[in-house]
């Protein structure tokens, strides 16, 4: 089984935040900007930084109630993809209405075991036990915290 | 389609939570539900509405996963992600916690009773499913821990009149368990599914046996007499199509035939097998559906074993719902 916790990448690749830049008014943008500042749970870094993140792998379909993410772990050995996925579901889960169903999965080819940890973030039966275990839930909190640099 | 389906009651049974599962009993008159909330809620009905008769908490320390009737009606067992299962008793006022079953390493995703009330299966997170031997003094031992999964299990059903178990799988596979010398093994692996299998139910007649998976299909499958004795079974039809996720639950209505689906695209359906198929290859064809049963996933659907055609079911948003399948 795939865990949700292991670690690695010491020396990541360093990606310009689009913070500054004026966002349009289309869903996307807002979509991700829920989810741009989660930060990396091995890095003083936010997912965009790292590019774990970028527009154009959000999908919002508001009239299907559908969101579906792709994140790029920023090594396909990255032991703590499953983590940041898990990460990047549970604020789309607190943040969007109810109503909207929401897939995180993998971007297709960049992670060896991408296939394992898309399925364990489709399970919502383990996404639910994930989260009733303290201490990963104080993880996964502290990926969601804000940082203020 | 002539058939419907029409709401008669919904129901706030797990306000604020999840709501997991729906059971009634073995007489089809009350209804427990569970959630995660940590609650056992059981329903019944009064005058022309359910109500809550009783809530059974401080059982567990997680959600509440699945409950389960004993055949006689008399005790509830409830399997929780806490690791483990409370076995609650019937008592004038209501219920009582009458014992807690350990073993499992983690969440315990199912439990099940065997139609002679003797034997008890339980399945788990840690891949694992036990077969527990219940005595007349209300004492529990476990006989066996089958390990035939290589990842987590999901649900657990016994035969309606044989001792034959049948577990579902993250691993996509559904097992079939016989004693054998005293010996539980694993009789029969079925592949088919390519993804997780959510729940699987047999039919009245323990012929067949309906199966549900995160591949967002459901496959009937069927016994054919081997000459080892072993069991052996076939898939005989696959409904491809039809689901737009994951299908979390099916139900064989022991009654009437028919077969309802729970599916985390918000939809309750019922098939129904066309009566001039073959046998050795049905024809199951959709006959009902409510696409907005519920405005989250539905996570439970589950055919009342005594009034035909009245159906519960169960979602995310904490609801559950009483439907009646009408046939024209």
């Amino acid at each position: 089984m795939v865990g949700w916790v292991q670690m690695e990448n010491a020396n990541p690749v360093i990606f310009q935040r689009c913070r500054d830049r004026p966002l349009t008014a289309s869903e996307e943008d807002e979509d991700l900007h829920l989810i741009r500042s989660i930060n990396d749970p091995e890095h003083p870094l936010s997912l965009e930084e790292l590019n774990v993140v970028e527009q154009v792998r959000v999908k919002v379909n508001d009239a299907e109630s559908t969101v579906g993410v792709e994140f790029t772990p920023t090594i396909p050995h990255c032991s703590m993809a499953t983590l940041i996925g898990l990460s990047i579901k549970v604020k789309l889960l607190r943040s969007l209405p109810d109503r909207f169903k929401i897939d995180v999965h993998i971007t297709p080819g960049t992670h060896a075991s991408e296939e394992a940890v898309n399925k364990q973030l489709a399970d919502k039966e383990r996404v639910a036990a994930a989260l009733e275990n303290s201490s990963l839930l104080e993880v996964v909190n502290q990926c969601l915290s804000s940082r203020n640099i | 389609m002539k058939e419907t389906l029409t709401l008669l009651h919904r129901l706030s049974a797990h306000p604020d939570s999840r709501c997991w599962f729906v059971a009634w009993s073995p007489n089809g008159t009350l209804l427990a539900s569970c959630g995660g909330d940590k609650a056992i809620r059981i329903w019944g009905r009064e005058g022309d509405s359910w109500v809550c008769k009783s809530v059974l908490e401080d059982g567990h320390q997680r959600t509440v996963r699945k409950v389960a009737w004993s055949p006689c009606g008399n005790y509830l067992a409830s399997a929780s992600f806490d690791a483990t299962t409370c076995i609650w008793k019937k008592n004038n006022e209501g219920f009582e916690s009458l014992t807690v079953l350990e073993g499992h390493e983690n969440e315990v995703k199912c439990v099940a009773w065997a139609p002679s009330g003797n034997l008890l299966a339980t399945c788990s997170r840690d891949k694992s499913v036990w077969i527990w031997e219940v005595d007349e003094e209300d004492e529990y031992e476990c006989v066996t821990v089958l390990n035939s999964h290589t990842q987590d299990v999901k649900h657990v059903a016994w035969h309606p009149t044989r001792e034959l178990l049948a577990s579902a799988s993250y691993d996509n596979n559904i097992c079939i368990y016989k004693e054998e010398d005293d010996d539980w093994e694993c009789r029969a692996t079925l592949e088919g599914h390519t993804s997780t299998v959510w729940s699987l139910c047999f039919d009245a007649t323990g012929q067949r046996m309906a199966s549900c998976s995160d591949d967002r299909t459901v496959k009937i499958w069927k016994e054919y007499p081997s000459e080892s004795g072993d069991t052996s079974w076939k898939c005989v039809c696959t409904l491809s199509g039809y689901h737009g996720r994951t299908v979390y639950d099916v139900s064989w209505c022991p009654l009437t035939g028919a077969l309802a689906t729970a599916c985390g695209d918000d939809a309750v359906r019922v098939f129904r097998e066309d009566v001039t198929s073959n046998p050795e290859e049905p024809v199951f064809s959709l006959v009902a559906q409510v696409t907005k049963a519920h405005n989250q996933d539905v996570n439970c659907a589950s055919w009342n074993p005594k009034e035909a055609g009245i159906l519960a079911s169960c979602s995310d948003n904490g609801e559950l719902a009483i439907w009646r399948f009408k046939e024209d």
